[in-house]
C-alpha cells in the first residue's frame, strides 16, 4: 500500500512539475465551453436577403414588410431584375433573394394566384432550409388571411384541427441546452483519455518506464498510480464545467449532482481504459496523439449523438454507436441536467458503461502487463 | 537561402515521416474516414422520428390523421399508448421523441364544425430535432385542415399567394455539399498545425534540434525545410478528399482547379506558420498538442462557419472569427467548389488569408530565428 501511495504522489508531483499542463487542464476546458456555449447555435435569424421588387405596389410593399417584420430576414440590398441576384449569392453578401414579379398586386386584386419567388443559396444547406421554412410560413399566413377575407359569409363553418404543442425539459427550444452539456463529455475525453495515453508513452520515450519496472511496484499499482491523478483532474473539470454550465449558460441541473459524479466515474473507467490501451499500441507521443484524436475521439464525438442526433444516421452507423461509451454518457448528461432523471431511468446506460469499462480496462491492463514483461 | 540545403532538410524530414507509417497513414487515412462519417452518418435532416400516439377518440377522423403522419415518412409510429399512460416517463426514457394526443370527442367536434385541439408533446432536450418535428406536425395538420375545407366546400381553394422556392448551387439542399468544403478547411488546419508543431518540438525534446542548429543551415532553410513535407502531405490529403467527395457523394468542383489550389496553398502556409509559432512556445509534445488543438481544432470547428452559422453568434464571438483563417477559407472554398466562382469574387477573403499567412509566418520566423543566436 505504501508503494502505491508513493507512486501516486510521484505522479502528482510530475504533473505539477509540468507547469504548463495545469493551465491546459483548466483553461482549455473553459475556453472549449465558452466556444461551444456561445458559438454552437443552429438557430438563424436576420438572414441577409436581397430584394427584387418589380411590382412596386402597396401590396408588394406589404409583403416585403411581412418578411422584414418577422425578424428572420434582413434586407441588405435591392436589385431591379432577377439577373442581378447572382453576385450577391456568389459572394455571400446575401443568403436569400426575395423576388416579387411584375403584376403581383394586380393578380391579388383580381383574385388570381400571385407568384412570389424565394431563391436560396443552397451551399449553406442548414440555414437555407430554415430560411425557406420561415418564408413558407410567412407566405402561408398571408395567404390564409387573404383567403379568409375573400370567404363569403354564407359558407358553413368547417371543423378544424388545432395543434397545441407542449415542449418538455426545454420549453424555449434553445439549441444551446442540447450542446452545452456535451462539452463535459468532450473535455473528459481530452483530459482522461488523451493526456494519460501521452503521459505513459512519454515515459516509454524517455526510458523512465524501465526504471519503474525494476522497482518493486506491482503492475496494477503502477497503472493505478499513473491513472489516479487524471481521475482527480477529471472530477475537478466535471465540477468546474457543471458550475459554469448552470451559472453562465442557465442550463438547469435538475437531477442529483451526486449521481452525476458517480456516473462520471463510470465513464472515466472507459476513457482511462482506452487511454491506457492506446499507450500499449503506440510508441511515440505523436502517434498517441494522432491515434487518440483521430481514431477514437473524433469518431466517438460524432457517433455519440453529442452533436448529430443518432436517429438521423443510417442503420449501420446506428448499430456502431452501441459500442461507443460516450453515447451512454450523453444520455446520462442530458437525463440528469435537463430531465432530472434518477438511476431508475438511467440504469441501462450505467450498466452499458460498466460493461464497456470492464472490457476496455481489463484488456488494457492485460496488454500493459504483457508489454512490461 | 540555398535551395539545395532546404531540400536536404525537407528530404530528411520526409524520410523521418515515412519511417513512421502509422502517423503517415493517419495523416492521409483520417481525412477520408471523416469524409465518410460526414457524408453518410452526420446530418441534421430529420426523418423517421419516433412518435407515440395516445388516441382516446378512436374515430374515423383520428385514424385518418394518424395515417397521414405515418405515411409522411417523417414519423415512425412506435407505440399506441392507452388512456392514462404516463407520458412524461415515456419520453424521459427516450422511447419516443414526440407523443400525439388525440382527445376524446375530436371526431364529434370536427363533425359539428368546431375546433378540435390536438396535443403534441415534444422532448425538448434535443432542441433542433424538436423544432423540426413541430414544423412537420404543423404542416401535416395544416394539410389535413386544407383537405377538410376542400371536401366540405366542394371547391378546391387556390392558394392566393403562390410560393415558389428555388435553391441554387445545391438544389437538393444536401448537407454533405455544405459540409465537404468546411471539412477540408478543418482537416487541413488540424493536420498542418499539429504535425508541424509536433515535428519541431520532438526534435527539441530529443535534443536533435541543437544538432541541426550547429550545422551550416540558415534558419530559413531549416524552417521551410521542415514544413515543406507537411505542405505536400496536406495537399495530398486535399486531393484525396476531393476525389472521394466526387465519387462517393457527387460533390463536383465547379470552379477552376487552379484557383482552388492557390487558395488552399495560401491557407496551408498560414496553418504551417501557426504550427511553427506553437513549436516556438511549447517545450513538450504534450504541450504542443494541447496548444495546437486549442488554437486550430476548436476555432476551425466552431468559429469558422463550418457547421454553425457565424451570423447567429454573439457580437464578441463574431469579432473573434475575423482572426480565424478557416472562416475566409470556407467562404472561398464553398464559392469555388459549389458556386463555380473564381477567386476574383472574393478579394476581401483572399486578402485576409494572405495577410494571415504573412503575419504568422513572419512571427514564427522571427521567434525561431532569434533562438538560433
Amino acid at each position: 500500500m505504501h508503494a502505491l501511495w508513493s507512486m501516486i504522489v510521484k505522479e502528482f508531483l510530475q504533473l505539477r512539475h509540468d507547469k504548463r499542463m495545469i493551465p491546459a487542464m483548466i483553461i482549455g476546458p473553459v475556453i472549449q465551453l465558452l466556444a461551444l456555449g456561445y458559438a454552437a447555435n443552429l438557430d438563424v435569424t436576420h438572414i441577409p436577403t436581397v430584394l427584387v421588387d418589380q411590382d412596386r405596389t402597396p401590396a408588394s410593399r406589404a409583403l416585403v414588410e411581412r418578411f422584414t417584420g418577422s425578424g428572420y430576414f434582413e434586407l441588405v440590398g435591392a436589385e431591379d431584375s432577377p439577373g442581378g441576384i447572382d453576385p450577391w449569392l456568389v459572394e455571400g453578401r446575401a443568403q436569400l433573394a426575395l423576388v416579387v414579379g411584375p403584376g403581383y398586386g394586380a393578380a391579388l386584386a383580381a383574385g388570381r394566384p400571385a407568384r412570389v419567388q424565394v431563391i436560396a443559396d443552397g451551399s449553406d444547406s442548414n440555414s437555407s432550409t430554415l430560411g425557406l421554412g420561415y418564408a413558407s410560413q410567412i407566405l402561408a399566413g398571408l395567404g390564409a388571411e387573404i383567403a379568409a377575407s375573400r370567404l363569403t359569409a354564407t359558407a358553413a363553418p368547417v371543423g378544424r384541427y388545432e395543434l397545441v404543442p407542449r415542449v418538455w425539459y426545454n420549453p424555449d427550444l434553445k439549441s444551446r441546452w442540447f450542446y452545452v452539456p456535451a462539452v463535459l463529455a468532450m473535455v473528459l475525453m481530452l483530459v482522461t483519455m488523451i493526456l494519460p495515453s501521452m503521459a505513459v508513452v512519454r515515459e516509454k520515450e524517455i526510458g523512465t518506464l524501465e526504471q519503474l519496472i525494476v522497482t518493486p511496484l506491482k503492475p496494477w499499482q503502477m497503472i493505478l498510480g499513473k491513472l489516479a491523478p487524471f481521475v482527480v483532474v477529471g472530477l475537478f473539470d466535471m465540477l468546474l464545467i457543471t458550475g459554469l454550465v448552470t451559472g453562465l449558460f442557465g442550463v438547469p441541473l435538475r437531477g442529483s449532482l451526486l449521481l452525476l459524479t458517480l456516473l462520471t466515474l463510470l465513464f472515466l473507467c472507459t476513457t482511462l481504459g482506452l487511454g491506457l490501451l492506446i499507450s500499449t499500441v503506440v510508441n511515440t507521443q505523436q502517434q498517441a496523439m494522432g491515434f487518440s484524436v483521430y481514431v477514437l475521439m473524433v469518431p466517438m464525438i460524432y457517433l455519440s449523438g453529442l452533436i448529430f442526433p443518432i436517429e438521423n444516421m443510417p442503420r449501420g452507423f446506428q448499430l456502431a454507436t452501441y459500442v461507443i461509451p460516450v453515447r451512454y454518457y450523453a444520455n446520462i448528461l442530458r437525463g440528469i441536467f435537463l430531465k432530472g432523471s434518477g438511476i431508475g431511468v438511467l440504469w441501462p446506460d450505467a450498466l452499458a458503461l460498466v460493461a464497456i469499462g470492464v472490457t476496455v480496462l481489463g484488456t488494457a491492463v492485460l496488454r500493459f502487463r504483457k508489454s512490461l514483461d | 537561402m540555398s535551395f539545395k540545403k532546404l531540400w536536404s532538410v525537407a528530404w530528411k524530414e520526409l524520410i523521418q515521416a515515412s519511417r513512421d507509417p502509422l502517423s503517415l497513414a493517419m495523416l492521409l487515412g483520417v481525412p477520408c474516414m471523416m469524409l465518410l462519417l460526414y457524408g453518410y452518418a452526420l446530418n441534421f435532416d430529420v426523418r423517421h422520428l419516433r412518435l407515440a400516439v395516445q388516441d382516446e377518440d378512436r374515430s374515423a377522423a383520428s385514424r385518418e390523421l394518424l395515417s397521414s403522419f405515418v405515411n409522411s415518412t417523417y414519423f415512425d409510429l412506435v407505440a399506441d399508448l392507452p388512456a392514462g399512460a404516463d407520458l412524461a416517463r415515456f419520453t424521459e426514457r427516450r422511447e419516443a421523441k414526440a407523443v400525439l394526443v388525440i382527445p376524446l370527442g375530436t371526431g364529434e367536434a370536427l363533425a359539428a364544425g368546431r375546433t378540435a385541439p390536438l396535443q403534441l408533446l415534444l422532448d425538448g432536450a434535443d432542441a433542433n430535432t424538436a423544432s423540426t418535428a413541430l414544423a412537420y406536425a404543423s404542416a401535416l395538420v395544416g394539410a389535413a385542415n386544407a383537405a377538410r375545407q376542400s371536401e366540405a366546400g366542394g371547391r378546391v381553394e387556390v392558394a392566393p399567394v403562390a410560393y415558389e422556392p428555388r435553391v441554387w448551387y445545391n438544389p437538393e439542399l444536401r448537407s454533405t455539399h455544405f459540409l465537404v468544403p468546411g471539412l477540408i478547411g478543418f482537416i487541413l488546419m488540424l493536420t498542418a498545425v499539429l504535425s508541424t508543431a509536433l515535428s519541431v518540438v520532438r526534435e527539441k525534446e530529443r535534443g536533435t534540434m541543437e544538432q541541426l542548429r550547429v550545422t551550416s543551415l540558415r534558419p530559413a532553410e531549416l524552417i521551410f525545410g521542415k514544413t515543406l513535407p507537411y505542405l505536400l502531405i496536406s495537399l495530398t490529403a486535399t486531393v484525396l478528399i476531393l476525389v472521394a467527395a466526387r465519387f462517393l457523394f457527387g460533390v463536383e468542383v465547379k470552379g477552376p482547379y487552379l484557383h482552388l489550389f492557390l487558395a488552399t496553398l495560401v491557407y496551408l502556409l498560414g496553418a504551417l506558420g501557426l504550427g511553427l509559432l506553437i513549436s516556438s512556445v511549447a517545450d513538450t509534445q504534450a504541450m504542443a498538442f494541447q496548444a495546437g488543438s486549442l488554437v486550430s481544432m476548436l476555432p476551425a470547428i466552431f468559429l469558422s462557419g463550418f457547421i454553425f452559422p457565424i451570423r447567429s453568434m454573439p457580437p464578441v464571438l463574431q469579432a473573434i472569427t475575423y482572426a480565424v483563417p478557416a472562416r475566409y477559407f470556407n467562404v472561398v472554398l464553398r464559392g469555388v467548389i459549389l458556386k463555380g466562382a473564381g477567386l476574383e469574387s472574393y478579394p476581401r477573403d483572399m486578402g485576409f488569408l494572405i495577410l494571415y499567412a504573412v503575419v504568422v509566418l513572419g512571427l514564427a520566423y522571427v521567434r525561431l530565428a532569434r533562438k538560433e543566436v
